[in-house]
């Protein structure tokens, strides 16, 4: 028998942001394998938007802006006025399909495995987030340049655009959590598909598809004050190069790292649970 | 200078547990020697993989105290995920990254230095025979060659306690055969391997010793030939009938 002493561990030190590097790459290899679920991604809002458009565009534009004519002039202002929910609603589509991930994830045996390894737990679900944030803006800019070929005309410099990164950044950080939490809560990969629903749903309960204003009380009170609102205000002013007032930004912000802190308080916690 | 013995790989003391109203584990003892092979058997839900679930510190216990090594899991599980290594009975194998990827995953969580973590990939893929599919996704590959990647991941970091919780459980009999062998060599290497099973030959032929589980708690632990002969048995299938009976109270060997 050997007589080396093996009872001295490795010394694998917690290196939680050289373990979130791997995390990220192996999610990122993963969207590649997988393309198909990326195209629903980006599929969900690019059909929503060309719905809206030329379905109903022509006569809710008339809606949303005063002295519009129905018709063609309509269909130009309302894509001008639902891209910031499209853009948002692209974000909560790659919150969906992270939740299944995750999901997938913890029910298989991969979570099991790595929960027996040295490996720091943030960096396991680390891994998701930041790899769908990335898939977040790679998802959005595709669908801005859809919208932008469709005619939309964002009024936005070089400034801006990089405060609506940033922005979409966090927002994309807080929807991300989130999701990474449903999934990693779900008892199945089918509910970890449902749960997000309640993101997806949001958006219209909203100033997204058209004016708050136009709302009987109750659902205006509720739209005004759920998260999604001043996050499409934030975004609709970004885009549109006019002045997103200080409050509504604020509001957006503080939605943004609430839900996230939320949602990594939860992922932690349901990843720790024990399952056998 | 005299080498200070090993502790035991596996040390278990009254080790409780129970889930609701249920008592899983009821004041288990165990104690597996470093470079030994010992089986778990028991009927199902006798707490085998809960066993196994404390040891590889994904469970805590409600009482007793569970040494790898000699590091508490509950105190210092850290140090015990740093020298085991858990083959479950779910697959731990991700389907959408190729045989190769999936060994290189553990070799990075493992932060083993870039070109030894490659050399220990290549050498894995040889010893289990994976050159063939080293490039095709976890996915597609047969169940047999499956559990060989699941192990091969196991060994990656060079695991000193390795539990195996069911591993041939509906493999076919080639594939089995071929997983036994991975364990005989583990053993040869001086790893300790703690096994549950339902396939008495599977115990027969690679434990040095077998400790039966019944009503959370070991009622028999000794080498096969050695439980063969105390029951009068001609195989391990008729020591595990005699020993657990289906009426719980019923323990009195």
């Amino acid at each position: 028998m050997a007589a080396a002493t093996a009872v001295v561990p490795r010394p694998v030190t917690r290196n939680a942001p050289r373990d979130l590097t791997t995390m990220t790459r192996r999610s990122l290899l993963r969207m590649l394998r997988y393309p198909s679920l990326t195209a629903i991604i980006v599929a969900t809002p690019v059909v929503l938007l060309l719905l809206f458009v030329y379905v109903f565009g022509g006569a809710f534009g008339a809606g949303v802006a005063a002295g519009v004519t129905p018709g063609a002039e309509g269909r130009a202002v309302y894509l001008a006025y639902i891209v910031p929910a499209i853009l948002v609603m692209t974000a909560t589509s790659v919150a969906q399909s992270t939740a299944i991930n995750v999901a997938m994830d913890m029910t298989g045996g991969i979570v099991t495995r790595l929960r027996t390894t040295p490996v720091a737990p943030v960096a396991v679900l680390g891994g998701h987030v930041v790899a769908a944030v990335v898939q977040t803006l790679l998802a959005a800019s595709l669908v801005l340049g859809i919208a932008v070929a469709l005619g939309y005309r964002p009024d936005v410099d070089a400034l801006g655009l990089l405060a609506m990164t940033g922005f979409f950044v966090l927002f994309g950080l807080a929807l991300t959590w989130l999701s990474v939490a449903m999934g990693a809560a779900a008892r199945s990969v089918e509910s970890a598909s449902n749960t997000p629903m309640l993101l997806v749903l949001l958006p219209f309960f909203g100033s997204g598809f058209v004016p708050v204003d136009t709302m009987p009380t109750p659902v205006r009170l509720f739209a005004e004050h759920q998260p999604f609102t001043p996050v499409i205000e934030t975004v609709r002013g970004l885009l549109a190069g006019t002045p997103v007032g200080a409050g509504t930004a604020w509001t957006a912000v503080g939605w943004c790292v609430g839900l996230a802190v939320v949602g990594w308080l939860w992922a932690r916690a349901a990843y720790r649970r024990p399952r056998t | 200078m005299p080498v200070p013995p090993l502790p035991p790989a596996i040390e278990v003391v009254g080790l409780h547990k129970r889930f609701g109203d249920q008592t899983v584990l009821d004041g288990l003892d165990l104690v597996v020697p470093a470079g030994t092979v010992t089986a778990l058997l028991g009927p199902n839900g006798a707490g085998k993989t809960t066993t196994v679930s404390i040891l590889a510190t994904l469970l805590a216990a409600d009482g007793g105290t569970a040494r790898v090594l000699g590091h508490d899991v509950a105190t210092d599980p850290q140090a015990v995920r740093g020298l085991i290594g858990v083959t479950g009975q779910l697959s731990a194998v991700d389907p959408l990254l190729t045989v190769t990827e999936n060994l290189r995953l553990m070799a990075d969580l493992f932060h083993l230095p870039r070109a030894e973590g490659r050399r220990r990939v290549a050498e894995l893929v040889e010893r289990f025979g994976l050159g063939e599919v080293a490039r095709r996704r976890g996915q597609l590959l047969s169940g047999g060659t499956t559990r060989k990647l699941d192990l091969a991941m196991t060994l990656v970091a060079g695991p000193r306690v390795v539990f195996l919780d069911e591993p041939t459980t509906g493999l076919d009999p080639r594939a089995r055969h071929d997983l036994w062998d991975q364990v005989r060599v583990l053993v040869a290497d001086g790893v300790s391997v703690l096994l549950t099973t339902q396939y008495l030959d599977e115990a027969d032929r690679l434990a040095d010793a077998v400790g039966v589980l019944h009503g959370g708690r070991l009622v028999a632990h000794d080498t096969p030939a050695g439980l063969k002969a105390a029951h009068a048995a001609g195989s391990l299938d008729d020591v595990f009938l005699a020993l657990t009976a289906p009426v719980p109270s019923a323990d009195a060997a």
